[in-house]
């Protein structure tokens, strides 16, 4: 009798559990048709792209648009700006670390209020910050410079955080063996630190990526030249080419979403890991 | 000697750049709020005054910021349950099985949160796109008439609102999967061996241990509202006639498009007291909440 009800169950519990996945199903690709839209659109000569009623699948797939992003725009020089500001995000990475490793594993004399102006920088949106930080830049003469695009958020007081939190679980003799063997600080630092500090290392290079090539509203305020632009702002000029020409567009935007799709793909399980990471602060 | 330096010379580097661009802009933002600075500004600092509170008068009977003010209150109210129900039962749901579908799946739904806005804006307003838009072709299959998604200043609120939806709940999927990690197996098998139901189950035991979880995800994503920028600024530029202005939209335009640098840092302070107030209140709600 009670075997029989447990069958019944878990016949039960399985038919819930396919018809949640074909719903989850349905959603995932809800969520994801956007993407779909957009590749499927860029592959398509302009006249398909406007058409009505749309097709979903390109009739004639072209490149052309791809090529035009890069002959006749300027998106090659774009390109090269966003990769230039990403590889500026990681000097910056590594200033967080070297900062996460002192709070870490050192005690000195305002240790205490810095962590505390770390934490604070957490709660202080950029929209408060956005006018100073750009009459700063200003004094500074960073405007219309791609350092000038970094700068602002080249350190953030959430990664400094995490990399203290995990620096802390290194073991203090290790750095003591080194430094008995000779090794100076830096070197202790990068040659037993950082390769202790792997899994951190791995999320935050990552977001870091992820951050720097999305990043939009810096490039925005700080660029006007145009040799400057990044891609995202190369992007929203476009914006007003709509009527005119969405195959174009949406070539553009794959430009800047596939690098991120693949870096998602590979790299799944620390981009997750770190989103998550950020659900404790 | 060299040893007392050392943590300073690792620390240093990271901080000089966080009390340039995290701390110290407030300081100077309180203090801009209080003169007429402008663009005129950088052609000599004689042409900076003192006005006193004279930018926050100006600011509370300004109908323009009335307006961001109460779009930016709408956004939040409909937005947050919005995107804190929908990501709650979605994790949920993604939760029932582990096996690779379901794990799978999971990427899908996270995409929409690491991808740029403005490419994801260019994709939406295509679209929605009046003439040769994908939704309003849809509408015409069932017989309705095109609808402008992004000019009407209703339609524009929900239409700029959707895009964030979409974009907000990817994340709190993420940290509401870790949440339910937490969930102990055992206390969901002895409610099943005293009869209760995956209904029952979910909402007398599941989501009464995730309170944390989903006070955290409350908290965030209404800071994100308040904060609420690339969507309208990409999709509408706040339009039309000022029905999708968020609050950070305007202080944009007011500092960036009008330079009026004095004017938008007395509308970036009033922001920031305005979030720190709704950030205390939440956190004091969640104190009452674990005395009881």
């Amino acid at each position: 009798m009670s075997t029989n009800r447990d069958a019944s169950n878990r016949r039960r519990s399985r038919g819930l559990t396919l018809s949640i996945g074909i719903a989850l199903g349905i959603g995932a690709l809800i969520t994801a048709f956007p993407f779909l839209w957009m590749i499927a659109t860029s592959l398509k000569p302009q006249r398909e792209s406007i058409d009505f009623p749309p097709t979903i699948l390109p009739q004639e797939p072209t490149l052309e648009w791809y090529q035009a992003l890069f002959t006749e725009l300027d998106f090659g020089r774009y390109f090269l700006n966003t990769i230039i500001v990403v590889a500026i995000g990681f000097i910056g990475l590594l200033l967080m670390a070297m900062a996460g490793y002192a709070f870490a594993k050192f005690d000195f004399r305002g240790r205490r209020w810095m962590f505390f102006l770390v934490l604070a920088t957490m709660m202080i949106p950029v929209q408060v910050t956005m006018i100073p930080t750009y009459l700063i830049l200003n004094g500074m003469k960073l405007t219309n410079t791609l350092v000038g695009i970094a700068l602002p958020t080249l350190v953030s007081g959430f990664s400094i955080f995490l990399f203290r939190q995990f620096m802390t679980t290194i073991p203090t003799e290790m750095l003591e063996a080194a430094r008995l063997d000779g090794a100076g600080e830096f070197r202790t630092f990068w040659q037993i630190v950082l390769p202790m500090s792997r899994p951190i290392l791995a999320v935050q290079v990552v977001l870091t990526f992820i951050s720097g090539w999305n990043s939009f509203l810096w490039p925005l305020i700080i660029a006007s030249d145009q040799k400057l632009y990044t891609l995202s702002v190369g992007l929203a000029l476009l914006n007003q080419q709509l009527a005119v020409n969405p195959s174009l567009q949406m070539a553009a935007a794959s430009v800047m979403v596939i690098p991120i799709l693949i870096v998602f793909i590979v790299f799944q399980r620390y981009v997750i890991q770190g989103f998550a990471l950020s659900g404790l602060k | 000697m060299r040893n007392r330096l050392t943590p300073y010379l690792f620390v240093s580097p990271a901080m000089l750049l966080l009390i340039t661009f995290g701390i110290f802009p407030i300081l100077v933002a309180a203090v801009i709020s209080t003169t007429d600075m402008n663009i005129s500004a950088f052609a000599s600092w004689s042409n900076v005054d003192f006005v006193g509170v004279d930018n926050y008068v100006t600011l509370f009977g300004d109908p323009d910021f009335w307006q961001a003010l109460g779009n930016t209150g709408l956004f939040a109210v409909v937005g947050v349950p919005a995107i804190v129900v929908l990501s709650l039962a979605t994790a949920l749901l993604l939760n029932q099985s582990q096996n690779w579908f379901f794990r799978a799946l999971r990427s899908f739904y996270f995409i929409p949160a690491i991808t740029a806005i403005v490419a994801v804006s260019l994709v939406w307003s295509y679209l929605y796109n009046t003439q040769f838009g994908l939704f309003n072709y849809l509408l015409s299959l069932v017989g309705a008439e095109p609808v402008q998604w992004l000019s009407d200043p209703w339609l524009s609120k929900f239409s700029v609102g959707l895009v964030a939806v979409w974009r907000g709940t990817g994340l709190n999927i993420i940290i509401f999967l870790a949440a339910l990690q937490g969930v102990p197996k055992e206390y969901l098998e002895a409610a099943s061996i005293d009869g209760a139901g995956e209904w029952r189950k979910t909402f007398s035991i599941t989501i009464p241990l995730l309170r944390f979880a989903i006070f955290f995800v409350s908290v965030t994503t209404t800071i994100a509202w308040l904060q609420f920028f690339d969507e309208p600024f990409v999709l509408t530029d706040g339009g039309p006639l000022g029905a999708t202005t968020s609050v950070s939209i305007f202080l944009y335009k007011e500092g960036f498009r009008l330079n009026q640098f004095g004017y938008a840092s007395a509308g970036s302070v009033v922001l920031f007291a305005i979030i720190a107030v709704i950030t205390l209140i939440q956190l004091r709600l969640r104190r009452a909440d674990d005395e009881y």
